[in-house]
């Protein structure tokens, strides 16, 4: 085995010293060590997105980063994404749209979704499907998570300008 | 499935990279991760140690230099997408970097690893073939500089040498009067090309001076189609002309058959998609 790495890393606001194996994954770090288990892995190599965690403010893909990597860094994962027991603007959207059915996918889909809400105009419907195709969903059919999107853009952008 | 066990060593610069890559002769460069970890979690590869050279931050920047461009190993494809530097001077660039993958694969791969990995399919190895970029690579004998077509040498193979880093590529300009054109088809978006074309057209006047056209997932690496581009040179473009050499195009691609295409459709691909994209860097030259 090699030898293992000490890492320092912020997750959703708590910073947390471990030892890891290099080649232990970011995502099997967050699930076994950190026990967010939030993170889901559905393909392990980068196409379906249900990993998919905010690193330095940036959404990335956690099956295809190490622990070792992330050190120094700040990480959001999908449990961090409320507030207390207020849940985001982001998730009460997904809530009254039902955009939502078993939930594999959706911590892969608030993560991108803040990221994109944050930096991309997302100007029609079209646009955040393309900002989402990253994301595979098994149960919903897509329509309900675009529409949870689109009218969480609108409410946090409004009370962003207000 | 979990990757195998590896040394890992992180390096700061690019001294520190370039005497880790001479120490370890078998080592494995880590920048973006996006397209060696897949390999690594389906154990496709077993690398002894990994140098991840993620922490080195001079190799990340994008600078103009004689009307082109300087770019960092290191730049995130994510960051060369919303560059106002590379929409301006560059646009095409920008186009293909929105095209990799998804967004969070853009957040983390960078533009000398796409390069180095010489994926058939991929945007960027294309991109730069179709402008002529030079490949900066240095080792602890010192430092060359490859043309891209020398760089691509087939399927996953780049010219990077044992104990090689690449440092930066170099974009030359493009002339006035030049419009871009990029097509890329595949199933769901993010997927790798089943066929992607990609052109820029210099127009004289009327007449086409100059055409460039070049094209990825139809070969063991991104093309050029030569004769296609000859067949425009001093001509008044139109639609005519563009299905001449569309089907020249065609005819310099070597695509297979695989379970997502058959080698003729991956040809008729060519032919349709080299038309739509000097249809369009026609219709931006004349704007330009």
């Amino acid at each position: 085995m090699a030898e293992k790495k000490q890492i320092e890393v912020k997750v959703n606001g708590t910073s947390y010293k471990r030892e890891v194996e290099p080649r232990l994954l970011l995502g099997d770090f967050l699930r076994e060590e950190l026990a967010l288990t939030g993170t889901h892995f559905g393909c392990e190599h980068g196409v379906c997105g249900a990993c998919t965690v905010m690193l330095n403010g940036s959404s990335v893909r956690s099956c295809l980063m190490f622990a070792v990597q992330a050190n120094g860094s700040e990480i959001m994962t999908v449990e961090g994404i409320a507030d207390g027991d207020q849940m985001h603007p982001l998730q009460q959207s997904f809530w009254d749209h039902h955009g939502l059915q078993c939930g594999f996918c959706t911590s892969g889909m608030l993560i991108t979704a803040l990221d994109l809400i944050k930096n991309f105009p997302l100007a029609s419907d079209e646009e955040i499907r393309l900002g989402l195709s990253g994301n595979l969903c098994r149960c919903t059919g897509y329509q309900n998570i675009v529409t949870s999107v689109r009218e969480a853009a609108k409410q946090m952008r409004a009370k962003k300008a207000a | 499935m979990k990757p195998p066990a590896f040394e890992y060593i992180a390096v700061r610069t690019t001294d520190e990279a370039i005497s880790q890559l001479a120490k370890h002769k078998t080592a494995k460069i880590l920048a973006g991760g996006q397209s060696l970890t897949p390999m690594l979690n389906f154990r496709l590869a077993h690398p002894d140690m990994l140098i991840d050279i993620n922490p080195i931050k001079e190799l990340d920047y994008i600078r103009e230099q004689n009307g082109g461009l300087r770019i960092g190993a290191l730049t995130r494809h994510r960051l060369i997408e919303s560059s106002k530097l590379v929409r301006d001077k560059l646009p095409i660039l920008a186009v293909a970097a929105g095209e990799v993958g998804h967004l969070a694969i853009r957040t983390r791969g960078t533009f000398g690893g796409s390069l180095a990995h010489a994926d058939p399919a991929a945007e960027f190895p294309m991109i730069a073939l179709l402008l002529d970029a030079e490949i900066k690579a240095r080792s602890a004998s010192g430092e060359r500089t490859i043309k891209t077509k020398d760089f691509l040498v087939s399927y996953l193979q780049s010219a990077v040498a044992d104990g090689e880093l690449v440092t930066e590529v170099y974009i030359p300009g493009i002339p006035a009067h030049s419009g871009w054109g990029f097509h890329e088809l595949c199933r769901r978006p993010g997927d790798f090309a089943l066929a992607a074309v990609c052109a820029i057209v210099t127009m004289n006047g009327s007449k086409c001076s100059n055409a460039r056209i070049a094209m990825a997932g139809v070969g063991a690496t991104a093309l050029r189609a030569p004769e296609a581009e000859a067949l425009l040179k001093g001509k008044a473009p139109d639609a005519a002309l563009f299905k001449q050499a569309g089907q020249k195009a065609s005819d310099a691609s070597d695509p297979s058959n695989d379970v997502h295409a058959s080698a003729d459709f991956r040809r008729h691909l060519v032919d349709e998609l080299t038309q739509r994209a000097l249809k369009d860097a026609v219709e931006r030259a004349a704007k330009a």
